[in-house]
C-alpha cells in the first residue's frame, strides 16, 4: 500500500508483508506479533518489522526493541487516536527504529503523527488517491509552532518564549 | 486580561487558514464528509436542525468590552442580531452560513478570539469561576492556570482524537462556582499544611446519560508539575478509555469500571515514567501569564459607600435588584455585578447585539473594560465601584437588562432543546419561558429565595438538569414530549445528583408541578433555610407526595 515518508513524499516500501508458512528470506519482512517469535528465531541478517494493534502492551515488545527495525501501529480508523499515545510511549521507552502509522489517516493528522514519533504513514490506496502528497506537506506545515513541549518537532512556543527571555536577559 | 503575544496571534491566524484549507479540501473531495466532520467540529461548526451553528470560545469566561462589541457586530452581520451564551461559558450563533464561517473566524481573530476546540472529541474550552480574581473567598486567581491549559491543550498532537469530549474546569475559591465535580477534570487550587499552593485534581465527573460526581485522584499536585500530570492522565484515558460505545467513552466510565484506585495507580505510573522537566512550563512562563491577570488599578475607596447606601434607601426596586445581583468584592468599595440574561419570558442566555453594545459600554465606563460569562448563562461586570451601582442599574434598565433574579427561581438554565438542537427529544426553551412567567412576581421570587431550575432537552444534559435543585429533563414518549422532574441536585462543593420524583409530565403540567414543590418548601422551611437545605433536611418524601398527588388530580 502507498507509503508516505516524513517529508510527505510517496516512496517505495522496502518491507515485504510476511504470511505464515512463507519463506522468510526477503531482506526486510513485516510480520504480525503472533509470528514474531518464530521469525526472530530463524532470522538471518534480515531486517524485521512487526505490525501491532494499537492496544498492545509495551512490555510484550520491549525485549525485542533491538531486534526490530520497524514497528507498525495499526489505526483501525482515523478517529481512533490510541496509536498516537502508543507511539509516544514506544519512543519514551527507548525504541529507536522506524515507527510506521498504518491506516486511513488524513492529511491533518500528519503533523500529529510526526510529533508523536512516527516516521512514516502507510495508507490504503483509496485514501492516498484522494490526498496527494502536496496536501500532506501543506497540512504538516499548518502551524509554524505549537504549545506542547516534549514532542518530536521544532521548538515549541513555550521554548521559543523561554529562549527569547534568555536572550533578552543576556543581550 | 490575557493578551496574545506574537506566537498566540500567529497560532490563531494559522488556525483560520487551516480551516479554510480544510473546507477547500472537503469541497474538492480530497476528504470525505465523515473525515471533515471532526475537523469542523473542532472548530466549533455544528450542523443543527435548521442551520449551521457556530460556537465561539470565551476561555474561562473572561471577555473584554472590545470583544463583546465584536460579537455584537458578528451577530448583526452574519446572524439574526443576537447570540446565545451557553452553560460552558461559550457563545453560540444559531444562524450563520457555512461559507461565512472563515470570515467570522477572521473577525474573531482580530479581537484575540477563536472557536478552537469548542466541540469534538478533544480537550474543550476550559471553564472557571466567574468571580475569579474578585471573590473574597479565593485562595488564588484560577485564570492563569486556565490560560496555561488553554494553550497546552490547543491542537495537542496526542490528545486531539480522544475517545470522547473532555471538559476541564478550574476554581481557586472555597465555594465552587465552576461545578468542578461534574467535569472530566476538576481542578481546585488548594493550600497544603506547609502553606504552599497546589492543585487538587478531581476526575471522572460528568452529567449526560450516566451522571457521576468526580473523585479526587490527586489531593495535592505541586503547581510546577501540572502539565506533566495532565499529560500522564490524558495518556491513560486516550489509551484505555472505551471506544466501542460512545455512551461509555467518557473518562467517568473508565474510572467507574476500573475503580479510582486503579485509575490513580495507572496515572501515577505514567507520571513517574515521564521526564517532567521536558514537559512542564517553566516558572517564568507561568509568571508571564499570571502578570496579565494582575488586579486592575482600583481606586482607594471606603469599604462601605454612603452613596450606594443612600440610593438603596431611596429606591426599593434598586435595593431589591442589588440584593440578588450584586456580589461582594475583595477590593474595598467595589462590587461584582451580575447582569441577568433571564428576562421574564425571554430565552435564557440570549442577548441581542444592541444589549451587547450596552453592556460593553458599561464595562468600559464602570468595570475597567472587563466582563465575565457565567455557567448559569449570565454576564458579570466584575469591578464596579459601589458608588456607581445605581447609575449602572439605571443604564441596564434602559437596555432591558435589569432583571432582579440572579440565583432565584426565574434564573433558569436551559439548553437550546428542540427549537435548535439536532439531538433534542423535547423543547426546553418554552418550558423555561412558562416557568419564568409563572413565577414572574418579584416579591414572590424573593420570598422563595435561592432556587436553581435547570432544563435539558435530552439525556445529554447540556442544561445540567441532574444538578439543578429542581431538574427538568425533556424526553419523548410515544411521539409526545414528556418531562421528567428531579429534586435535590446541587452543582457546588456539596455536589449531588437529583432524585426522580415520579412519572413524566406533559409540558402544560410542568408549572403546576413546580408550584407544588415550592409550596411544600414554603410550608416546611425553617427560618432562613434555602430550598436545597430544606430538601436535604426533609428528604425527598414530602415533595414526592405533593408531586404525585398533583399527578393523580391531573389523571382524575
Ligand atoms: S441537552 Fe440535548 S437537546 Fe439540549 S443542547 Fe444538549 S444535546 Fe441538545
Amino acid at each position: 500500500m502507498p507509503l508516505l515518508d516524513a517529508g510527505g513524499r510517496f516512496v517505495a516500501d522496502r518491507f515485504h508483508r510476511f504470511n505464515s508458512g512463507e519463506a522468510t528470506d526477503h531482506p526486510c519482512v513485516l510480520v504480525s506479533l503472533a509470528d514474531l517469535p518464530a521469525v526472530l528465531a530463524v532470522r538471518g541478517d534480515q531486517e524485521i518489522g512487526v505490525e501491532i494493534a494499537n492496544t498492545v502492551e509495551i512490555a510484550a515488545l520491549a525485549p525485542h526493541f533491538d531486534a526490530l527495525a520497524l514497528i507498525g501501529i495499526a489505526f483501525p480508523a482515523y478517529a481512533d487516536g490510541r496509536g498516537f499515545s502508543l507511539a509516544k510511549r514506544l519512543r519514551r521507552d527507548g525504541f529507536t527504529g522506524t515507527l510506521r502509522a498504518i491506516g486511513p489517516l488524513i492529511a491533518d493528522q500528519f503533523a500529529y503523527a510526526l510529533a508523536c514519533g512516527f516516521d512514516e504513514v502507510e495508507l490504503p490506496e483509496a485514501n492516498a488517491a484522494r490526498q496527494p502528497a502536496e496536501h500532506w506537506v501543506k497540512a504538516a506545515a499548518a502551524f509554524s509552532a505549537t504549545y506542547q513541549r516534549g514532542y518530536a518537532r521544532e521548538a515549541s512556543i513555550l521554548d521559543q518564549r523561554r529562549a527569547a527571555r534568555l536572550e533578552g536577559r543576556n543581550g | 486580561m490575557y493578551r496574545y503575544d506574537e506566537f498566540d496571534e500567529r497560532f490563531v491566524r494559522e488556525r483560520v487558514a487551516q480551516f479554510r484549507d480544510q473546507v477547500n479540501r472537503r469541497l474538492s473531495g480530497a476528504i470525505t464528509e465523515d473525515e471533515f466532520k471532526p475537523l469542523r467540529l473542532k472548530n466549533g461548526v455544528y450542523l443543527q436542525l435548521h442551520a449551521y451553528m457556530l460556537r465561539i470560545a470565551i476561555p474561562y469566561g473572561t471577555l473584554s468590552a472590545r470583544q463583546l462589541r465584536q460579537l455584537a457586530l458578528i451577530g448583526e452581520k452574519f446572524d439574526r442580531g443576537y447570540g446565545h451564551f451557553t452553560t460552558r461559558q461559550n457563545l453560540q450563533f444559531n444562524w450563520p452560513r457555512l461559507r461565512d464561517v472563515p470570515e467570522i473566524l477572521d473577525l474573531l481573530a482580530d479581537v484575540e478570539m477563536h472557536c478552537i476546540q469548542t466541540s469534538g472529541n478533544c480537550i474543550r474550552n476550559v471553564t472557571a469561576d466567574q468571580f475569579s480574581g474578585v471573590a473574597a473567598d479565593e485562595i488564588e486567581d484560577p485564570r492563569p492556570v486556565a490560560e496555561l491549559i488553554r494553550q497546552w491543550s490547543s491542537a495537542h498532537p496526542e490528545f486531539s482524537y480522544l475517545p470522547r469530549k473532555f471538559k476541564i474546569a478550574v476554581t481557586g475559591a472555597a465555594h465552587d462556582r465552576a461545578a468542578v465535580k461534574v467535569h472530566d477534570i476538576g481542578l481546585r487550587i488548594v493550600r497544603n499544611t506547609a502553606g504552599e499552593t497546589g492543585y487538587e485534581i478531581i476526575v471522572g465527573g460528568g452529567l449526560g446519560r450516566t451522571p457521576m460526581i468526580g473523585k479526587v485522584v490527586r489531593d495535592f499536585l505541586p503547581k510546577g508539575d501540572l502539565l506533566a500530570y495532565l499529560e500522564a492522565l490524558m495518556r491513560v484515558y486516550n489509551a484505555e478509555g472505551r471506544r466501542d460505545n460512545k455512551y461509555k467513552a467518557r473518562v467517568k466510565i473508565l474510572v467507574h469500571e476500573i475503580g479510582i484506585e486503579e485509575f490513580q495507580a495507572r496515572v501515577e505510573a505514567e507520571f513517574a515514567a515521564l521526564d517532567r522537566t521536558t514537559i512542564n512550563a517553566d516558572r517564568e512562563e507561568v509568571a508571564r501569564i499570571a502578570a496579565y491577570f494582575a488586579a486592575p488599578p482600583y481606586e482607594k475607596r471606603p469599604a462601605v459607600s454612603q452613596t450606594y447606601q443612600a440610593a438603596r434607601a431611596a429606591n426599593p426596586a434598586f435595593a431589591a435588584w442589588a440584593d440578588v445581583n450584586v456580589t461582594p468584592h475583595k477590593a474595598p468599595g467595589y462590587a461584582a455585578l451580575t447582569i441577568s440574561l433571564k428576562g421574564i419570558g425571554a430565552v435564557p442566555g440570549d442577548m441581542t447585539s444592541e444589549q451587547m453594545r450596552a453592556a460593553a459600554g458599561l464595562a468600559e465606563r464602570y468595570s475597567f473594560g472587563e466582563l465575565r460569562v457565567t455557567h448559569a448563562q449570565n454576564l458579570v461586570l466584575p469591578h464596579v465601584a459601589q458608588d456607581d451601582l445605581f447609575a449602572v442599574w439605571k443604564a441596564l434598565g434602559n437596555a432591558r437588562l435589569a432583571e432582579a433574579n440572579v440565583g432565584l427561581i426565574t434564573d433558569i438554565i436551559a439548553c437550546p432543546g428542540l427549537d435548535y438542537c439536532a439531538l433534542a427529544t423535547a423543547r426546553s426553551i418554552p418550558i423555561a419561558q412558562a416557568l419564568s412567567q409563572r413565577f414572574a412576581d418579584p416579591a414572590r421570587q424573593r420570598e422563595i429565595g435561592p432556587l436553581g431550575i435547570k432544563i435539558s432537552g435530552c439525556i445529554n444534559a447540556c442544561g445540567h438538569h441532574h444538578v439543578g435543585n429542581i431538574g427538568i429533563l425533556g424526553l419523548e414518549k410515544r411521539g409526545e414530549e414528556s418531562y421528567q422532574i428531579t429534586l435535590g441536585g446541587d452543582a457546588t462543593e456539596n455536589a449531588a445528583l437529583g432524585d426522580i420524583l415520579g412519572p413524566g409530565l406533559t409540558a402544560a403540567e410542568v408549572p403546576d408541578a413546580i408550584e407544588r414543590l415550592v409550596e411544600v418548601y414554603l410550608g416546611q422551611r425553617n427560618t432562613g433555610e434555602a430550598f436545597i437545605d430544606t430538601v436535604r433536611r426533609l428528604g425527598i418524601a414530602p415533595f414526592k407526595a405533593a408531586f404525585l398527588q398533583e399527578i393523580d388530580h391531573a389523571a382524575a
